[in-house]
């Protein structure tokens, strides 16, 4: 059965003279490799040069702040329980009186910590939610010698409050499917 | 006497001025066909090549060289010592020795007086050259036996079978040549071929002969035999490091360079060119010409290196005694009754 139209029929037959003295078919491929010669290259000098990413692409997390720069996130466990990877843990704690520009609302998290060799970079954090906290951004999580390298704390999710320490999540935003059962409540 | 003495001192001083500069090309030439080579693979596989070092990577083969020298110079513990470095030092001193029977160009005129543009004119230029090609195999075997490693052995062998087998071949279709020209001195046979009466034109079927060969004798792909990792690890010199290794790898381009030197001089008029004097700019028209038609031909090799797929040993073999030495005895015939019939 043939399951493509690409498939070639062997046959061991005798090369005719044209095939057996080779030259033809060696001009033939040094024409190609000669088009090839004046070709664009297709290099992405890399450190220098960054290829775009696609929107879609998930990579390191960040924890959003909202504009007055206080944490979205309120320690629900949401985001924990989706996670298939099991690579989120958090410590939660209340807010105490005069940490209100810190903190959005009464319950914050105190530690909240993914292990990036865990995580599989599936998004379902970031689809379960509540609070739009926390969201896959097109960084690359960076290379470590050791494993306690790669259990990334606050200090490595949560963006800073200064705009340009801020981190766009714009394209994000529009490409996080709305669970079907949102919109049907909403009606 | 004191005047013969001061003649004789003055050609020996020019001899030197010439050999040096010659050697310094050589070397240069080698060194920059590392990087030619290096850039032309990434071109045809479409991508940039070497650019870090100096503007668009051009002094990657200095950073090269640094690093060859710092490796650590390494030795098998069971090495045959003198030997073991006895043999890249052949090697090279070989590769480097065949550049001196060729003619760069004709004379160099300089301060009201001419240089000959060819470090020693001997009447047997050819043989000169296939007795020191043939030397070259001395280095490999002494490499690839000294290093005291099957690998090492293995790939001398090959890469020795392999160039034997393929000088009978290149010598044949050479004799052809020498028929036609009718001396055996590579200046005669460059100043034969004034206009376009190059070799070429006569000895189409004996050039693609000495052409396949040459590539065989250099070691290149498609006769790469010598080098295969999945076979050999890395051929005749597996266990060499640092300079030596240096001098292994440096040794082939400048056969390269020698053999595309001997090509260009033998079948494609050496400094001559139809409407360029090699006379003109005081003698210096005839090196430029001759160094174009080299990169030419060095480009040629590196660009069939970046082509075409390796031959299986026994392909190889059945090339260099089955096709290539009964096509270049058949092109002599055909030579020999060329010229009974028609005169030279």
């Amino acid at each position: 059965m043939q399951l493509t139209n690409r498939s070639v029929h062997v046959v061991n037959k005798k090369m005719n003279f044209w095939e057996r003295i080779y030259l033809p078919a060696i001009l033939k491929g040094m024409s190609i490799t000669i088009r090839h010669f004046f070709m664009k290259p297709a290099t992405v000098k890399y450190p220098d040069q960054h290829r775009e990413f696609a929107p879609v692409f998930r990579g390191w997390h960040v924890l959003k702040r909202d504009e007055q720069g206080r944490e979205n996130c309120t320690a629900c466990g949401l985001c924990a329980v989706a996670c298939p990877a099991e690579a989120i843990t958090m410590v939660a704690e209340e807010r105490e009186k005069g940490e209100e520009h810190l903190y959005k609302e009464e319950k914050y998290a105190a530690v909240y910590e993914i292990n990036m060799l865990r995580c599989i970079f599936c998004g379902l954090c970031e689809e379960a939610c509540p609070k739009e906290a926390i969201f896959l951004t097109d960084r690359i999580v960076p290379s470590d010698y050791a494993r306690d390298g790669f259990i990334f704390g606050k200090d490595m999710l949560v963006e800073g409050t200064t705009p340009d320490k801020r981190i766009d999540v714009t394209k994000r935003q529009k490409h996080v499917q709305e669970p079907k059962w949102a919109s049907e409540t909403a009606k | 006497m004191s005047i013969f003495l001061l003649f004789v001192f003055a050609v020996v001083v020019e001899k030197m001025i010439l050999i040096v500069v010659l050697f310094t090309i050589t070397l240069g030439v080698a060194a920059y066909s590392t990087y030619g080579e290096r850039k032309i693979a990434a071109f045809m596989q479409d991508r940039i090549g070497p650019d870090r070092a100096g503007p668009w990577g051009l002094l990657q083969p200095i950073a090269d060289g640094v690093k060859m020298f710092t490796k650590e110079d390494f030795m098998p513990n069971q090495a045959e010592k003198w030997l073991y470095i006895l043999a890249p030092g052949a090697f090279i001193f070989v590769a480097c020795m065949t550049s001196a029977v060729i003619p760069w160009g004709t004379q160099l005129t300089l301060f009201g007086g001419s240089i000959d543009l060819q470090v020693t004119n001997i009447n047997i230029g050819i043989l000169y050259i296939m007795g020191f090609v043939s030397l070259g195999v001395y280095g490999i075997m002494i490499g690839g036996w000294a290093s005291n490693n099957k690998y090492s052995l293995y790939g001398a062998i090959r890469a020795s079978s392999q160039m034997i087998s393929y000088e009978l071949a290149m010598g044949l279709a050479l004799i052809s040549v020498v028929m036609i020209s009718g001396s055996l001195s590579l200046r005669d046979i460059a100043e034969q071929q004034t206009g376009f009466g190059w070799n070429i034109i006569y000895q189409p079927l004996g050039f693609i002969i000495f052409f396949t060969c040459a590539l065989a004798e250099c070691n290149r792909a498609p006769f790469d035999m010598a080098e295969c990792e999945t076979e050999l690890i890395g051929g005749y010199h597996t266990e060499y490091s640092s300079m030596k290794l240096g001098f292994f790898l440096f040794a082939e381009y400048i056969n390269m360079f020698i053999s595309c030197a001997v090509i260009s001089t033998l079948y494609f008029g050496g400094y001559n060119f139809p409407g360029l004097d090699p006379a003109w700019l005081g003698g210096l028209m005839g090196p430029i010409v001759l160094f174009a038609k080299i990169f030419f031909f060095i480009f040629v090799f590196m660009w069939i290196r970046w082509t075409l797929p390796r031959f299986r040993y026994d392909q190889l073999m059945h090339l260099g005694w089955k096709s290539l030495i009964p096509l270049a005895i058949l092109n002599m015939v055909l030579t020999g009754g060329g010229i009974l019939l028609f005169g030279n």
